[in-house]
């Protein structure tokens, strides 16, 4: 063979491996029963590809290929160590023709493979944190010191926790399976909270993000995508479009110097508008459903500011009635707050302030630094300059985010000026 | 594969009849098990001022009154199940009526060889 064949065939492996690789590991880890075995063997896999495929050409089926060898790998280690290891069970793994390993593949049976990989890594006897981590780096198949740089930790801390997360799904039982309808609302939820934190972990780290965390983002809406298309249901939807319309206004979200801008004050011609539009159709749809979930709640408030010119033409009536459904499906006092400023943009700044109040008397929120800072603001609207400082200053107290506080100094500044 | 289920709950918290109501759901649900196969063993506990702690430590044993460590919710009873994963095991920790009240934590079971006793359900 020539030497420009065999760099053809790497690169087509190579290839396949960045499309494919997630796919065949989550079929191997269902054939095989075991995550490391499993990884081990898709790695064996590729690698057989390489010098095979070199030798007789690429297969019609290179994934099919790719599962059946990562099988037979997986077999041969199984024999090794059953042969050292008497106690062990004879065989896991019954070998079977290729031709029913293709069928398999190109069935329905590689899609649900990966939801089944979906659920497991999400699995809420596992740690959120552990969660995260197993997410990310077997599904995703983002690399742990990728991981690690993202959320600002070291890669021997993430590498522990995907070997616990993996000993615990091995030990504890747990199951490589899809949840039943019954269980399905509760399981979904878990899984979506990862993503969405994902997301969050790239979106809100506003000042010095690096590239890894804005990818990190990117990485959550491409999770939620997968999520999307393999199980449409109406919460997955709300929380792909809630991503969208959050992301969309990343660029005029923060000045070249890091400063955070606020909505009323962004140039929304750098709001990214093919995505709103997408986000918008996706939010209509989840909002159709007839059981509304607080995702789709969620999307449908980011769509109502995305929809309008500016914040004085924003429809804060509707804003606030999007909150009301919130709060019923999700009673929380953030919710509460948030519902208290667009109360605020939509009757004046004495109608919010007096919903504030009333959180704070309930004792709840004292030390959330953007419940003051909410309230400065109000205070500020109605040229109440003693009492605006005095809340601004207590934001400033519990303030730990570097681009809000400057915000917050600057605010202060202004008053005096 | 074998779970125990260990079942923590504030001691005081039971009311007389509470507590009654409570044995007779659990004996129902350990009954209901049995017929499944899935039952090994359950009981509840007397409580934390009835136990004794030992330990030897250079070969000289002492004892002291109580539980090793003082925590909010006490151990009160447990079950030994058979479950085919944790979303099974799972599903009747939360049938349990103390799941209600307390806390019931499931922990699978390291099963050792050469123990004596009924090998039930053997499913490693």
């Amino acid at each position: 063979m020539e030497h420009s064949d065999i760099q053809l065939v790497r690169r087509k492996v190579e290839e396949i491996y960045r499309v494919e690789s997630r796919r065949v590991l989550a079929t191997l880890i269902r054939l095989v029963g075991e995550f490391d075995l499993a990884e081990e063997a898709m790695h064996d896999a590729f690698a057989s590809a390489v010098e095979q495929w070199g030798r007789d050409g690429i297969p019609n089926n290179p994934r099919a290929w790719l599962v059946s060898a990562g099988r037979f790998k997986a077999i041969d280690v199984i024999r090794r160590r059953s042969r050292f290891d008497a106690s062990l069970p004879k065989l896991a793994v019954k070998p079977e023709a290729a031709a029913e390993i293709e069928e398999d593949v190109d069935g329905g049976g590689v899609e649900d493979d990966r939801l089944r990989l979906i659920f497991t890594c999400c699995h809420p006897a596992l740690s959120s944190s552990t969660q995260i981590a197993l997410t990310l780096r077997e599904v995703c198949g983002l690399t742990t010191e990728a991981i690690a740089t993202a959320f600002l930790t070291t890669p021997s801390t993430i590498a522990q926790r995907i070997v616990r997360g993996k000993a615990k799904i091995r030990d504890a039982r747990i199951p490589y399976q899809v949840p039943s309808m019954e269980d399905l609302p509760a399981r979904l939820d878990s899984v979506l909270a990862v993503i969405y934190l994902v997301f969050n972990e790239g979106y809100s780290a506003s000042s010095g993000e690096s590239l890894t965390r804005a990818d990190l983002s990117g990485e959550a809406i491409r999770l939620g995508r997968l999520l999307m298309q393999l199980l449409p249901d109406p919460e997955v939807i709300g929380l792909v479009a809630l991503m969208l319309l959050h992301d969309s206004r990343r660029k005029a979200r923060t000045a070249e110097n890091g400063d955070l801008i606020l909505l009323e004050d962004q140039d929304r011609s750098l709001w990214n508008w093919p995505q709103i539009e997408e986000g918008h159709r996706l939010a209509e749809q989840a909002f159709a459903a007839p059981m509304l979930g607080v995702h789709a709640i969620q999307a449908a408030i980011a769509a109502v500011h995305t929809s309008a010119a500016d914040t004085t033409s924003t429809d804060w009536a509707k804003i606030v009635a999007l909150y009301d459904l919130l709060l019923r499906a999700e009673p929380s006092p953030i919710v509460e707050l948030n519902r208290a400023v667009a109360v605020a943009m939509r009757d004046g700044p004495q109608a919010g302030i007096e919903l504030i109040n009333v959180i704070l008397e309930r004792g709840q929120l004292a030390r959330y630094h953007l419940l003051h800072a909410a309230q400065a603001d109000l205070y500020r609207r109605l040229g109440q300059k003693v009492e605006a400082r005095s809340s601004y200053e207590s934001a400033l107290k519990l303030v730990s985010q570097e681009p809000e506080r400057r915000f917050i100094e600057k605010r202060l500044r202004e008053l005096d000026s | 594969m074998r779970f125990m289920l260990l079942i923590y709950s504030e001691e005081g918290c039971w009311a007389e009849d509470e507590r009654e109501k409570c044995f007779q759901e659990s004996t129902q649900i350990a009954n209901a098990l049995h017929k499944e196969g899935k039952f090994l063993a359950a009981s509840p506990l007397l409580p934390v001022s009835m136990a004794t702690s030992v330990r030897v430590r250079d070969g000289k044993r002492s004892l002291t009154d109580g539980p090793f460590a003082e925590t909010r919710e006490q151990l009160g009873g447990f079950f030994m199940i058979e479950a085919k994963d944790i979303d099974e095991a799972v599903e009747i920790a939360a049938r349990l009526p103390a799941a209600r009240k307390g806390t019931v934590e499931v922990r699978p079971v390291h099963e050792l060889e050469g123990l004596p006793g009924r090998q039930v359900g053997n499913s490693k």
